[in-house]
């Protein structure tokens, strides 16, 4: 056990001595998130609207002014058909259109509730995710502060906000950027560093020396993977909070689900990691083999940049075979949608099975000798 | 005698990469406390036996036992009680001497102090650098420390894979001093040189090339089995016109530059009438026609260098196709 | 000296080599310590120093690749300062670790390095042929060059580092690993190119390779501490060989890389 210690201490002062790994770990994250972050608050600021009301009564109207009055939106146009709401967004001359449909005001004083639509054009998915729900929640507070407050027991006057996306007309790709990150960054620092590391046992010739000592297979592979998987779990914590607090991600679900699913994942990314390291016996095959066989893969066929329902169908098969995919759609299942562990396990169940084959493979192919 | 009568015992060893046979039908034998000297250049099959006998390659063929194990089957027990130095650098560049020192120990589940005793005049010169990074040390420094880290565990067998290489002379010297001192411990020792001058300081030597052992004998043993009288010949001047007249020569056998002199042999016939005198004879008024001024010819104790040549021209010319 | 006439086209008259108070510090470090020599054309000269000795920093100078801090140094009449470019184009250098490609033919290793250095297809073409006939190598010319024996290799590299018609050439151990016969060829290469007219600049570890020199020089600590035909260097320390002379030498040194 001593051993143990002093090998994961020794770790911890190669990952602290070299600039490289330090800059991966702890730069990478915090320049991704900020680079996506900016990107995000300049866009929200000022963008053009469009507003088109068929009601026309008193609610509409105080809803349009709180929303014109905050920061994130200006008028642009007042329309007057669908037709014309079509015809801004193809000339990119909005970037949210509010419909307010007749009986809004009447529905809001006698039934308590009523609809306003949003339409947000999601070419820019970022931006337009950002858009809806900053407009969602001014909508909402408008209804809980302006209106009599409800009788004991009732459910009480709310306006439900209704999104619509065009170009792409479903929000299962909203919000990718946060749990894509996630992905990517929990992979890199896992699987890249990890087999990384391990090459540079050999290409530094201490992996002879560690083979012939009484040292096991277990204990090194685990001696590597431990202070990675903190560190990996601290930037997925590091990224979560970034994500919620700086950029307005919902955190709908469990938080306790999301960082059991983060370990999990975290250590099918490990895994992947120790049976790469088993391929290269250069750092620079490890790094090269690392982005050939996680990060562009990670990248392209996750779903985090490109929905993968447009892919040709081969590309979605092996997409299958992709963690992040899963992870991806798990974060977002809890995030987003508050989903729990019932509607999720096939997802999980998936990264379970990834995270067996894998480290039967790396085990598999980890010798206790040179060849 | 038994097998494990020896601390060191390969058999009939063999191991191919690919087309490449690195290793062929290697037997050595190494009793407990020798200090045992592979002699050969750069792929004479040094680092290969060395991986197999620490237990990293397996043989295609024969058997390898270190320590009273077999490599195949006793494979952790022979970790336990060998300490390996590969042929290139092997510490941790970005830790310290101290933690260098200290995680190889703990590695062996053991201490540094518990052992000390051990590398404390191999240490102590590196103690003043306790806390340098040991990408940071000299050649000399690093071979030391390297050493340092094989030995923290007390081994019965010490594995040193080309030690000296790149080291300088002065460093390389007292790297030996150090390996007497350790062989006056009990600890048996094999270690690899491609200097032919290091074979000296071995009790026995194999000579190795192209993974085939020309020879395994005593140092003093192989300067004896020279077949034939050597002479020193040296003129004033520069040693390669000597050379080439002595090339030149009818009776000339081999000839080889050896530091300030040439190292010359003479043909059978040459040799038998040398006897009488007159091939010396001979040899001088060649070389003054040849306008080599105070020549000097003496006899000459074959060093292990004259003999591992002669064990190179003997064998088929594969990597000296224009040897003569 | 090997006392050949100097018939390389383009010989510069007086020292190919010439250093003056040549300097070379890192940050408060002083590499190379104010050194001073001359090396003649057709010269063997070697290069002699423990490691961290400064023998590569001052090699490296001497080469173009590194700027002095302070002295001067001239290489076959172009300064190591001020024409690091015209040096390169006028010397050669072949080191143990890296001198040809193991994954090209020997013909398309010979082919790159003339084309590097600027040769015409022709004179290629002739000196490939010459090169391989002088080196026995005629029936491996389209070997892949990782597939030869080690002595073959390096005697191949200096060759190969001999293509432009260098006015020195820099030759950093090697013979390291090689073994004692194919050495010796390979310094039967030397003495060949040296009775050429081109300057050899050699450093080594096999001390007795320091006695095949014209003039050894041996750095300790950044200074040049001797410098004399071997000869006259074990006379001066009333040494046997030069093993001795470089042990007497170096025990002093204070500095390690």
């Amino acid at each position: 056990m001593k051993a143990f210690l002093l090998f994961v201490r020794k770790e911890f002062y190669h990952i602290f001595r070299d600039r490289r790994t330090l800059l991966i770990l702890f730069g990478m994250p915090v320049v991704l998130v900020t680079l996506f972050g900016f990107a995000l608050t300049n866009e929200v600021k000022n963008a053009d609207v469009a507003v088109l009301d068929f009601d026309k009564g008193p609610h509409a109207r105080q809803v349009q002014a709180r929303l014109l009055s905050s920061d994130y939106f200006g008028l642009r146009h007042y329309l007057g058909s669908y037709r014309e709401v079509e015809a801004a967004f193809r000339q990119g001359d909005i970037k949210l259109a509010v419909v307010f449909p007749a009986g809004f005001s009447h529905e809001l004083d006698h039934l308590g509730h009523a609809q306003v639509q949003l339409v947000a054009d999601a070419s820019d998915q970022n931006t337009a995710t950002s858009l809806v729900s900053y407009a969602t929640s001014i909508v909402r507070d408008y209804a809980r502060q302006e209106l009599p407050p409800p009788a004991p027991g009732t459910a009480g006057p709310h306006v439900e906000a209704v999104a619509r996306l065009y170009f792409n007309p479903s929000l299962e790709a909203a919000y990718t950027f946060v749990p894509g990150t996630m992905a990517l960054i929990l992979l890199l620092v896992s699987a890249m560093l990890t087999s990384i590391t391990i090459a540079r046992e050999k290409e530094t010739g201490t992996m002879e020396v560690l083979l012939v000592s009484p040292m096991r297979q277990l204990p090194f592979i685990l001696g590597k993977i431990v202070p990675y998987f903190l560190l990996s779990f601290g930037n997925a914590l590091v990224i979560l909070a970034l994500g919620v607090w700086g950029l307005g991600m919902p955190m709908r679900g469990s938080l306790g689900l999301l960082l059991l699913e983060t370990l999990l994942y975290t250590f099918v990314a490990l895994a992947l990691g120790v049976f790469i390291s088993t391929r290269s016996s250069t750092q620079q095959g490890a790094m090269l083999f690392s982005i050939l066989s996680l990060l562009l893969p990670t990248v392209m066929l996750s779903g985090f940049l490109f929905p993968l329902e447009s892919m040709p169908p081969p590309m979605q098969a092996v997409s299958r075979l992709i963690p992040a995919r899963y992870y991806i759609d798990i974060l977002k299942g809890i995030m987003i949608k508050g989903l729990g562990l019932r509607e999720l396990w096939p997802e999980t169940a998936a990264l379970l099975a990834l995270a067996a084959g894998l480290l039967l493979l790396a085990f598999r192919s980890l010798k206790s000798r040179l060849a | 005698m038994p097998a494990a009568m020896f601390a060191i015992d390969l058999q009939h060893l063999s191991k191919s990469y690919g087309p490449v046979q690195a290793v062929q039908d290697v037997s050595l034998r190494v009793p407990p406390g020798e200090l045992f000297g592979l002699i050969g250049p750069d792929g004479a099959g040094k680092t290969t036996l060395f991986r197999i006998m620490a237990t990293l390659l397996l043989p295609d063929a024969g058997t390898a036992a270190v320590a009273g194990h077999d490599t195949r089957g006793g494979m952790r027990a022979i970790r336990e009680v060998v300490g390996y130095m590969p042929g290139r650098f092997s510490l941790y560049p970005d830790l310290t001497v101290a933690e260098n020192l200290d995680f190889f120990a703990a590695l062996f589940r053991t201490t540094v102090r518990a052992n000390y005793e051990l590398i404390r005049d191999i240490y102590e010169p590196l103690a003043p650098f306790r806390d340098r990074r040991a990408g940071a040390l000299s050649g000399g420094m690093k071979q030391k420390l390297a050493l340092c880290c094989a030995l923290i565990h007390k081994p019965e067998v010490l594995l040193l894979d080309e030690p000296t290489t790149g080291v300088d002379a002065v460093s390389r010297q007292e790297f030996w001093q150090v390996l007497g001192q350790l062989k006056a411990r009990g600890i048996t020792i094999m270690v690899s040189t491609p200097y032919m001058d290091e074979a000296a300081r071995c009790e026995r030597v194999a000579l190795l090339q192209e993974g085939q052992v020309l020879r395994v004998d005593t140092p003093a043993a192989l300067q004896a089995a020279y077949p034939v009288p050597l002479y020193a010949v040296r003129a004033t001047g520069s040693l390669y016109p000597l050379l080439q007249s002595l090339r030149a020569y009818p009776a000339t056998r081999t000839v080889y530059a050896f530091g300030e002199e040439a190292h010359l042999s003479l043909l059978p016939a040459a040799t038998a009438a040398a006897t009488t005198g007159t091939a010396e004879a001979d040899l001088l008024g060649y070389l003054a026609r040849a306008g080599h001024a105070q020549v000097q010819l003496r006899g000459l104790t074959p060093t292990i260098e004259d003999t591992f040549m002669e064990l190179l021209g003997a064998r088929p010319a594969a990597t000296a196709p224009t040897a003569r | 000296m090997s006392g050949a006439a100097t018939q390389l086209p383009g010989a510069v008259a007086g020292p190919v080599i010439r250093a003056e108070g040549l300097t070379k510090t890192f940050g408060a470090f002083t590499a190379v310590d104010a050194i001073s020599f001359e090396v003649a054309a057709g010269e063997i000269f070697g290069f002699l120093g423990a490691n961290g000795a400064g023998k590569t920093t001052a090699m490296r100078m001497l080469c173009g690749l590194l700027t002095p801090s302070g002295g001067v140094a001239s290489v076959a009449g172009f300064d190591v300062g001020r024409e690091p470019e015209a040096i390169k184009r006028r010397i050669g250098y072949m080191s143990q670790k890296f001198s040809l490609y193991d994954d090209l033919t020997v013909r398309e290793n010979i082919r790159f390095y003339g084309g590097v250095y600027g040769l015409r297809t022709t004179e290629i073409r002739a000196k490939t042929e010459a090169l391989l006939g002088r080196l026995g190598l005629a029936h491996e010319r389209d070997a892949l060059v990782g597939s030869l024996p080690l002595g073959w290799k390096q005697k191949l590299a200096f060759s190969v580092a001999l293509l432009h018609d260098p006015a020195v050439v820099f030759l950093d151990e090697p013979t390291g690993g090689v073994d004692p016969i194919t050495r010796r060829q390979f310094w039967d290469l030397l003495y060949e190119a040296a009775a050429r007219g081109v300057t050899v600049f050699i450093t080594t570890h096999y001390l007795d390779e320091a006695e095949y020199c014209d003039r050894v020089s041996i750095m300790v600590d950044g200074r040049m501490a001797a410098l004399d035909t071997p000869a006259g260097l074990k006379q001066q320390f009333g040494a046997a060989d030069m093993n001795e002379v470089f042990l007497q030498l170096a025990r002093g040194a204070k500095n390690t890389e």
